[in-house]
């Protein structure tokens, strides 16, 4: 499966990624590079091999349901590029 | 043409827990905006979430009262879109192997039961609360509340099985009915607590193809999910009548102007680009945990309303109305466990309790009146202490004061009269006062009676035996 310019700009546009016209052209060789390096995987015969959902032999790691202290509010916030009135402040959301 | 609308409805519900679904903050409902997070539900580099057990647990109790299968091997998957309302830019959700699949509950039409088919339950984490400063289109930005990130939240996905409106309301509130009596969320649609979506379609009577969907999203009320597809069904009859063609859209309901407007957005709707959850472990449910946990359900509404009729004799319409709350049935059977007559019961609930509930706005678990103060009062009345008519001013003091009902009647002297010597003599007096009435009576116009024994009520303040008043009336004129 080859990764095409328009296949970059659509991934783009969902992340909500700015790209020049060079730099999406350089994202798709490089994407096509590792796909192809991870092309030989797909000689291997998996028939009758159930895809896996987790690499380590796990299962069932679960907590309790109980509360424990959540961050301060000012380090919740400290990070944040904007902040209003203990509120993260985005940029307006455009739909439509 | 006629056409058949076919609908099916995603719910989301919040789970009760007091935790959130993958880390530790509290899951409170009304806090300080940003004050229930953490570094696992703000999406901050290198944190690790750990699955809270009793999501699990609460995820299968749904399951299994909607009739699905438990999956033995469950996993979860990174849904990514990028929304300022979930910080990790993906929401952790179930993709493939769901917690629970094909299931069903019946829902009661026009007297008639129909069945319809639960395609999946999931589970996931909430997103946060967008503020906006003004009204959205003038604002130019948003403030966002991460409180209610990472609540546990189940999606419950029927199948295209509802055929109205009216069969998607009843479908959502037995829904909300069922997840009350199992205890795991508090259905508070004002809350958001319960949310509803909805795909609909029409097609014309008789084809088994599919129609081309839209999906109506702000439906948060029993009455919005009714009135929104309602319009919607009337929107697309009139496109399609029209020669139009349906265009495969989300379209959101706007309860103050009673239409559904297009929410077209830039973002390809589907294009999620799942993959599976790298640092969450998978679940496995092996058949002894879903056992016990099966025989941990409590009755479920259909076999507790099947009881009522069975073994209470009480109607279909009446049982149904007792049981579509879990406290109003737990009321009733507390009641009657305590020697209340059980139709007497169901009427009391149905009647004057309910109400003074609506007056009140209260649950019935905030009622002043309890079971046993109601079954107190059913027994002055199948005692003949009291009147059908005093019990209904008895049960008003009753409410009001907190006191039971024997008290009332006693303090007050309500307490029916059934001295045959002292109605005789209110009977005679209002015979002697009524001369026409008593005339017309014996020229065999029935409802002087009715007159007559009115006075003789009237002249002790309804306290005077009915049976009795119109038996002597009859035998003293």
């Amino acid at each position: 499966m080859k990764i095409t310019r328009k296949d970059v700009e659509h991934v783009a546009l969902l992340s909500r990624l700015e790209m020049g016209e060079a730099e999406s052209e350089k994202f798709t060789g490089q994407l096509n590079a590792i796909l192809d390096y991870v092309e030989v995987l797909n000689k291997v015969d998996t028939t009758g091999i159930e895809p896996t959902a987790h690499v380590l032999p796990l299962k069932n790691i679960m907590r309790p349901d109980e509360t424990r202290p959540s961050l301060p509010r000012d380090l919740a916030l400290a990070n944040a590029p904007e902040q209003e009135d203990g509120y993260f402040k985005v940029p307006k959301i455009m739909e439509g | 043409m006629k056409y058949e609308t076919v609908i099916g409805l995603e719910v989301h519900t919040e789970l009760k827990t007091e935790s959130k679904i993958f880390c530790g903050c509290s899951t409170r409902f009304g806090a300080e905006q940003n004050t229930n997070v953490c570094p696992v539900c703000l999406g901050l580099p290198g944190v690790l979430p750990v699955l809270n057990e009793k999501v699990v647990e609460f995820a299968i109790r749904t399951g299994l009262a909607l009739n699905c299968t438990i999956a033995p091997f469950s996993k979860f998957d990174r849904k990514n879109y990028y929304y300022p309302d979930l910080p990790k830019n993906f929401q952790t959700s179930q993709y493939d192997l769901p917690i629970a699949i094909n299931g069903y509950l019946d829902i009661a039409v026009n007297g008639e039961t129909k069945r319809i088919g639960i395609t999946r339950v999931h589970m996931e984490e909430d997103a946060g609360k967008l503020v906006h400063a003004g009204t959205i289109a003038k604002s130019d930005y948003a403030l966002v509340d991460y409180n209610r990130t990472g609540v546990p939240l189940l999606e419950i996905v029927s199948e295209p099985d509802i055929r109205s409106p009216e069969e998607a309301k009843a479908y959502l509130e037995k829904l909300k009915t069922i997840l009350q009596y199992i205890d795991v969320s508090d259905c508070k649609m004002e809350e958001g607590s319960l949310r509803c979506d909805a795909n609909i379609s029409l097609r014309p009577a008789g084809s088994t193809k599919l129609g081309t969907k839209t999906e109506i999203k702000n439906l948060n009320s029993f009455r919005s999910v009714q009135r929104g597809l309602e319009y919607e069904v009337l929107r697309q009859t009139e496109v399609l009548e029209e020669g139009g063609r349906i265009i495969q859209e989300t379209r959101s309901w706007d309860e103050n102007r009673g239409i559904t407007v297009s929410l077209r957005s830039k973002e390809h709707a589907h294009d999620y680009r799942y993959f599976p959850e790298p640092d969450l472990i998978p679940i496995v449910t092996d058949e002894k945990r879903i056992q016990a946990i099966r025989e941990s359900l409590p009755e479920l509404p259909d076999a507790r309303k099947a009881r009522l009729m069975r073994d209470y004799g009480l109607s279909g319409y009446d049982a149904e109305v007792i049981t579509a709350s879990r406290a109003m049935a737990d009321f009733f059977d507390a009641a009657v466990s305590l020697g209340s007559d059980p139709k007497a019961t169901a009427n009391w609930l149905m009647g004057d309790m309910s109400r003074m509930l609506n007056a009140a706005g209260l649950s019935v678990e905030e009622a002043p009146v309890t079971p046993a103060k109601l079954a107190g009062l059913l027994a002055l009345i199948s005692k003949g202490t009291i009147s059908g008519k005093i019990a209904k001013t008895v049960f008003e003091q009753m409410w009001e004061t907190g006191k039971d009902a024997e008290t009332i009647v006693t303090e007050q002297g309500m307490v029916q009269i059934s001295d045959e010597g002292a109605i005789i003599a209110v009977i005679d007096a209002v015979i002697a006062a009524n001369p026409q009435s008593v005339a017309d009576y014996r020229a065999g116009k029935e409802q002087a009676l009715g007159f007559l024994v009115g006075q003789v009520m009237k002249q002790t303040k309804g306290r005077a035996n009915p049976q009795l008043a119109n038996k002597l009336l009859k035998e003293r004129i």
